[in-house]
């Protein structure tokens, strides 16, 4: 056995290579398609792209599966990336989607293996099975399902699409219009009741409520794929109609980290929940590890004495002690209204989570009134449930539950300003939209005179800073600092910064 | 070449034929890998069969597994090589009798039997076929990450009193990670990155009847259902492929082929470690505490 060695398979004749017939196509579509890749936000480097060129000589298009596990193992070096990957993928490599794999994977038993036939023969005598009637195209669709047969039901995706979707070139709806005409059309709601129902006939599940539950997860699990595989269709013939490039534009996603926190769609919501665990976990990690390397501290004595001992008594190696250096402890005040809620939230998460790189942390939230919400954290094992009752026990509003920043900081300095020591540095959360009440920034200067540090995080963009009843800049001068923090990216430098402080 | 991967599909079956369940994307990563040259980064949550994967893959192609597994304070003189000083010493000592000149010395305790081979030097120096397997790689500082990135993209070693040790193949390398801090863009820039996740319900059900050949079809399929629906819920850690693999096990012992809610309430246990997370999963899929509990 010999491994090939880089330069190697380089210089390697193109033997035992399979070679594309469209070789320099495929080529142009992989440039394009890295291109797309960068403008989303992946940095992909050039030995990056050029392994990729290298991996697609090995796999060819026909094994779809394969030829994207080579792309995304050679482009994408981040979990968190491959929901743009994927988009990216499906449109540009949808047009070369054979819809079924060419030699249609004969894994299926005699009986559906004919079933699969009169299909594929209807559907290339009437376009779009011309003959089978929509009753026998639901029953049909159900009985793949059931079997979890994935080419049938790419087969009976295409078919619905071509028949429910009602398509027409040239007209500027999206997809998800599409989408919701087909699955009505094919009453997607209702499949899983119907697949419920048949299981049952046939006495695949048991009676009690606790195989129901699995049984209904299985197939609901199923009509995802299912909802995939039409999606799919609906891309690939939406591609076709206006061009690789316009869809890629229509149906770019940020990655995770850059997901506006203002702006963010429920599944993307989801998806920062997701992605702050593991971010918090990496960064305390590196901060650990960087505060106890960041200079070695006094000789350990009796260790390096020790450690001579194995070369005779010379000391060889010096032993040093590790330096201990003192965690901040930190100070949030987080504006809750309606506007900014999600920021304060997805904030004070991302802060606890890193509590073990603090000393302390001490959370208040306010609108017009204040209230501390320590004690919510403190009691509760979990993260989100600390978070739900901070949004339903806070006693958060004085007069009219409209943001009022001056007295809610009056409040806050007149009960917590002696707790304020040269240790603490103070993070303050909120847009500044003070509704043109007083702005009280008195207070921030006296948290300054106090604490280690002040700290404002706007979750605006810079432009819209003092546009309208926004008074940032009457806070600023008392602030160490204040920075943009629209997402997760600017939200993990900002407290590398402050644990670095 | 018998011994090379043909394609994508003869890569998952071989790793089949030693009882490791791929899917196309860790085939195809695999067989990519072998193809190009390049080590592969895999990375994903604990248990899923990260570090398995390499073993199966030595297996497959009868290569020795030469292990390195990483923590924090990793360095040269354990990741590459070091001399054996006690022995250097003991030898100079001896040698002091019989009065022989320095240079004979040094060139008589630089010499192969002083060198202490570890893990990355004994795969260059291999002239077997090997696997390397750098474990849990997240774990070592970012300096020495650097180093394991030089021996990886040269596959050769320089050793001050012997010269350069250039490698007489280059052999499939796997790192694993967990992620618990975010590796060097390049390191990231020479792997191949091969995220692995949890099985969807069939492979899962594969998986078990392959490893626990004691559990028919039905039941497979139930623990596969079961253990997905337990994922589904936010868990503190939720449970991975070794402890539905211990699961079925403990069915089997039991003498179970039927997972009732009762049989799941009494053996919660063995698939969730943190008593908050049994406790949620208990009110979420509606199973009651062990009869011995309740009362």
């Amino acid at each position: 056995m010999q491994w090939s060695k880089l330069d190697h398979a380089m210089s390697r004749g193109s033997g035992e290579v399979t070679i594309l017939p469209t070789e320099p196509h495929m080529l142009d579509v992989l440039q394009g398609f890295v291109h797309e890749l960068r403008i989303a936000g992946l940095p992909v480097s050039m030995t990056e792209n050029l392994d990729a060129m290298r991996a697609v000589e090995f796999v060819s298009l026909d094994e779809r599966e394969s030829f994207k596990a080579a792309l995304g193992a050679t482009l994408v070096k981040n979990a968190g990336h491959y929901r743009v990957f994927d988009t990216v993928f499906e449109v540009f490599f949808s047009m070369f989607s054979p819809g079924v794999n060419a030699d249609g994977e004969s894994d299926l038993d005699a009986d559906a293996q004919a079933n699969f036939d009169e299909l594929r023969a209807a559907m290339d005598q009437g376009g779009a099975m011309g003959q089978v009637s929509n009753e026998e195209l639901a029953q049909m669709l159900l009985d793949a399902l059931m079997r979890m047969d994935q080419n049938e039901m790419r087969m009976l995706a295409g078919a619905a699409v071509a028949r429910f979707a009602g398509m027409e070139p040239g007209r500027p709806v999206g997809g998800a219009y599409y989408l919701y005409r087909t699955l009505r059309q094919l009453d997607a709601d209702g499949l899983v009741s119907k697949m419920m129902a048949r299981a049952q006939d046939e006495q695949q599940i048991g009676a009690g409520a606790f195989d129901e539950r699995l049984a209904r997860e299985d197939f609901e699990g199923r009509l995802k794929v299912l909802k995939e595989l039409i999606e799919a269709e609906i891309r690939r013939r939406l591609v076709a109609d206006r061009g690789v490039e316009a869809m890629a534009r229509t149906l770019r996603k940020p990655l995770p980290e850059d997901v506006d926190f203002m702006h963010a769609s429920r599944e993307e919501m989801q998806l920062l929940q997701r992605a702050i665990y593991p971010l918090t976990r990496a960064l305390a990690a590196r901060l650990a590890q960087r505060r106890r390397h960041r200079r070695r501290g006094h000789l350990d004595f009796r260790q390096t004495v020790r450690h001579s001992m194995s070369y005779g008594g010379v000391p060889v190696e010096p032993k040093f002690k590790r330096p201990r250096p003192s965690k901040p402890e930190i100070m949030v005040v987080a504006d809750i209204s309606g506007s900014v809620a999600s920021f304060a939230r997805f904030t004070l998460q991302f802060v606890y989570a890193m509590q073990s790189e603090f000393s302390k942390v001490r959370s208040w939230v306010f609108i017009d009134g204040v209230d501390e919400v320590t004690r919510f954290f403190d009691e509760s094992q979990e993260l989100s449930e600390a978070i739900h009752r901070v949004n339903t026990e806070a006693d958060v509003v004085w007069v009219d539950g409209h943001s009022d920043y001056g007295h809610a900081f009056e409040v806050w300095h007149e009960r917590h300003i002696r707790e304020v020591t040269k240790k603490s540095s103070v993070i303050l959360l909120g847009d500044a939209r003070n509704n043109y009440h007083a702005s009280q920034a008195w207070t921030v200067a006296e948290m300054r005179k106090r604490a280690r540090k002040v700290f404002w995080l706007d979750p605006e963009p810079r432009g819209y800073w003092d546009t309208g009843d926004s008074i940032v800049s009457e806070y600023a001068p008392y602030c160490d600092g204040v920075y943009e923090v629209r997402n997760l990216r600017q939200l993990q430098k900002f407290v590398a910064d402050v644990v670095e402080a | 070449m018998g011994e090379r991967f043909e394609s994508v599909d003869a890569t998952a079956a071989r790793l089949r034929e030693v009882d490791y369940l791929s899917d196309t994307n860790i085939a195809g990563v695999v067989y990519l890998a072998e193809r190009l040259g390049k080590p592969v980064l895999v990375e994903g949550p604990a248990g899923v069969g990260k570090t398995e994967l390499a073993k199966a893959v030595a297996a497959t192609v009868g290569a020795r597994l030469i292990r390195l597994q990483c923590y924090e304070g990793l360095d040269e003189s354990k990741a590459i090589y070091e001399w054996n000083y006690k022995k250097q010493l003991l030898r100079i000592q001896a040698d002091r009798e019989h009065e022989r000149d320095w240079e004979t010395v040094e060139s008589d305790i630089f010499s192969e039997a002083f060198l202490l081979t570890r893990p990355l030097l004994e795969a260059i120096r291999a002239d077997e076929p090997v696997v390397l397997l750098i474990d849990e790689v997240d774990r070592v500082e970012v300096e020495t990450e650097a180093l394991l990135l030089e021996v990886l993209s040269d596959f050769q070693v320089s050793i001050p009193e012997l010269g350069t040790i250039v490698g007489k193949q280059v052999p499939l390398v796997f790192l694993t990670s967990n992620n618990t801090r975010e590796l060097s863009e390049a390191l990231k820039r020479r792997c191949l990155f091969l995220h692995i996740d949890y099985p969807d319900i069939e492979r899962e059900k594969e998986i078990v009847r392959v490893r626990v050949p004691e559990v028919d079809a039905a039941l497979a399929g139930q623990i596969a259902k079961v253990v997905n629906s337990i994922r589904n819920i936010d868990l503190k850690k939720s449970p991975s492929i070794s402890e539905t693999i211990d699961w079925a096990r403990t069915l089997v012992f039991l003498g179970r082929n039927e997972i009732t809610p009762e049989v799941l309430g009494d053996t919660l246990h063995v698939l969730l470690k943190y008593q908050s997370d049994i406790a949620k999963t208990r009110k979420e899929l509606g199973v009651d505490a062990p009869a011995v509990i309740k009362k």
